[in-house]
């Protein structure tokens, strides 16, 4: 094990071995905590409405004015269930491959990667099939992450955690501004993708939902079926490879699965921050350090914690909205600071 | 006798940096001016240097005394003013902190400003001067809070940069939150708070920055040499004469002032703190103090930026979106650069 392992290989990782019961009822109350937030999300927002409304709404009924509020916001709802559910895994995934605890797809640059290269699409190649920008996005966001990754391996040392999370956050401050580049002289593209700057689930349909889907199941799919060799990683490259991982193929699958997470995500919500770097911290001191049971719970937790942050963005401002990016930004950044803090800078 | 030829082989060394370095700042103003001067004449109307001089000593040219006294004078005075500021303030924090990450823009303080400023336009409604004192009020809490955040039993430039990057998404989200609820802006006047815009520019807007700049600038600037010398190391300096926490403290509130009233006049203008150092220290040589030939290239770089931003496309870019565009590149070389020699941390 190198000095430059992240927490969750630590000689502590041991303690954070949880039993089988801890670890379901924290599960479960995942599950209730993302089950109370999507109630929240259906019940809350411009028009007040009540509990037997929801149940209506959700049963089929769309006659009265309260139903049809609610049925309105379900598929807002889903979506945010979806992106933070996939954004949750995507950090987890990074996390586990740069053995990085400041990975986040937000930090690493994939958002904003997939953000440019959809608005560049937009804006000068006429790109305009629903389809083909969910495929720019993911190829957007694999190329920043391959960039960052490039960057960050440069010079003595190799890829330190401390040099990633650097170059993810210079090349993150570079795309974004490019973006604005692209952006702003362009009014009428700005006011309708306003969400590729500050991300949002404000412009949820049925049709950009069932189409990102089937990337998002795809990309889920990849990582959880990482979940063994990313365990394996997490004991350092050259255990893992002594215990017949192939650490490079691990690395790559995984990765792979994270770049297409996060680019479809950012492709129909916008770059969100900070999900993905908080939501795996929490989850390892719920259910502890087996990927196995992580990267279930930080889909739930993930999707929970972008549902709650998304109502609290249409409660705080009434009748205003705040982008969920915003909100996110809000909580996510001071737990970005709190573990650079708490790390010795060797160890970063 | 070998010491005398090497001693006196030195000075002529030493002597022809130093002309060296006196003909590039030269040169840097001369471009300064001559772009200040294109930058009056050139716009709807062109108007030649004689209408200019004459608007400039007070003269009444029916057309160009508005266009030039009310419309262009003011945004070119703004531009070289916020760009000297945000040069020289930048170029103090990346010599003081030995890591050309450590920017203002980069590390938060801009964003500090300019969530004040954002906050006591739109939430207090403020005039222009109680703008500028707020958005003072927060570069300089934002730095406090960073620096407070990032010592930690010992100080690390390193864990500067991270913590800075974490506060400045945070106050980035506040600024883009307060406009959101600003339903009634238009985008220009976003514009200027989320990159930086010259486009409300005004004589009344110039006044405080002015002021600022006038008044601590030239005492940054002379404690630039002691700057220089600070990069040697806290120790080395004090042996040298230098009286270390007076000193820095002095720069920071300097750079931060500087700072602040450029963000309160023309918004974040983006990576211009973080580019002019690096820039001129390439330009003019690592001697002697970085932080004159950083105001000059701070300067260009904002009028340039402008000028290229109102003329050079069809649309009509805001500055802050030029030099965005500009640094970003700059900002991945730089990065790469220094992985690559090891020196980030």
């Amino acid at each position: 094990m190198t000095p430059s392992a992240p927490a969750t290989t630590a000689p502590g990782a041991a303690s954070l071995r949880r039993p089988a019961g801890v670890r379901l009822a924290w599960l479960l109350a995942g599950v209730v905590a993302l089950l109370l937030a999507t109630v929240a999300s259906l019940a809350f927002g411009t028009r007040p409405v009540t509990i037997e409304e929801v149940l209506a709404a959700l049963a089929g009924d769309t006659s009265s004015i309260g139903t049809a509020a609610v049925a309105s916001r379900v598929p807002r709802t889903l979506l945010a269930l979806l992106v933070g559910a996939a954004l949750a895994l995507s950090g987890t995934a990074l996390q586990a491959v740069t053995r990085n605890p400041l990975a986040d797809p937000g930090i690493l640059g994939l958002s904003t990667g997939a953000s440019l290269a959809v608005v560049t699409g937009i804006a000068f190649f006429g790109l305009s099939d629903p389809v083909a920008t969910v495929v720019v996005a993911v190829l957007g966001s694999a190329a920043a992450g391959v960039f960052v990754y490039a960057i960050g391996s440069l010079g003595p040392g190799g890829a330190s955690p401390l040099k990633l999370a650097l170059a993810g956050a210079a090349t993150t401050a570079a795309l974004g501004s490019l973006v604005s580049a692209v952006l702003l002289p362009r009014v009428e593209v700005m006011t309708t993708f306003r969400f590729w700057q500050i991300g949002g689930v404000g412009g949820a349909t049925w049709d950009r939902i069932l189409l990102v889907a089937p990337a998002l199941a795809l990309g889920a799919l990849v990582v959880l079926a990482t979940a063994r060799g990313m365990n394996s990683l997490a004991l350092g490259d050259d255990v893992a490879a002594g215990l017949g991982e192939r650490v490079a193929r691990t690395r790559l699958v995984a990765a792979a699965g994270a770049f297409v997470l996060c680019g479809a995500a950012t492709a129909i919500a916008g770059p969100i921050g900070f999900v993905g770097l908080v939501v795996p911290h929490l989850c390892r001191l719920l259910v502890g350090t087996d990927h196995r049971w992580l990267l279930p719970a930080t889909a739930i937790v993930g999707a929970g914690l972008l549902v709650a942050a998304d109502v609290v963005g249409r409660l705080v401002a009434r009748p205003e909205e705040v982008e969920v990016g915003i909100i996110t930004a809000l909580i996510g950044a001071p737990v970005f600071i709190a573990l650079a803090r708490r790390r010795k800078v060797r160890e970063l | 006798m070998t010491t005398a030829p090497t001693a006196e082989r030195l000075q002529v060394a030493r002597r022809r940096r130093v002309r060296r370095r006196g003909t590039r700042i030269a040169a840097l103003f001369a471009l300064l001016v001559a772009l200040f001067a294109t930058s009056l004449m050139v716009g709807n109307t062109l108007y030649g240097p004689d209408e200019v001089l004459r608007v400039l000593f007070g003269g009444q040219v029916p057309g160009a005394s508005f266009t030039v006294g009310e419309l262009r004078l003011p945004r070119a005075c703004l531009a070289v003013l916020a760009g000297a500021a945000f040069g020289i303030a930048g170029s103090t924090f990346q010599t003081m902190l030995r890591n050309p990450l450590a920017s203002p823009d980069i590390i938060g303080i801009t964003w500090g400003a300019s969530a004040a400023a954002v906050v006591s336009i739109v939430v207090l409604g403020l005039g222009q001067d109680a703008v500028s004192l707020a958005a003072l009020a927060g570069a300089l809490l934002t730095a406090l809070a960073v620096y407070l955040l990032a010592y930690r039993r010992g100080f690390s430039g390193a864990r500067l940069v991270l913590i800075g990057i974490g506060v400045a998404a945070m106050l980035q989200s506040v600024v883009a939150w307060v406009l959101s609820r600003a339903s009634e802006w238009d985008l220009p006047a976003a514009m200027q708070w989320l990159a930086g815009s010259l486009n409300g520019a005004s004589w009344e807007r110039v006044g405080p920055l002015a002021l600022a700049v006038l008044a601590i600038g030239p005492l940054v600037l002379a404690l630039g040499r002691d700057l220089g010398t600070l990069r040697l190391g806290d120790d080395a300096a004090a042996a040298l004469g230098v009286r270390v926490p007076a000193v820095r403290l002095v720069l920071i509130l300097g750079a931060v002032t500087l700072l602040a009233a450029a963000t309160a006049a023309a918004g974040p203008v983006a990576f211009v703190a973080f580019m002019a150092g690096p820039i001129a220290t390439r330009l003019v040589g690592p001697s002697g103090s970085p932080l004159l030939p950083a105001a000059l290239v701070g300067a260009l770089l904002v009028l340039g930026g402008d000028l290229l931003g109102q003329f050079a496309f069809d649309s009509r870019y805001p500055v802050g979106v030029v030099t965005g565009a500009l640094g970003a590149p700059f900002l991945i070389y730089l990065l790469a650069r220094s992985t690559r020699h090891g020196g980030l941390t």
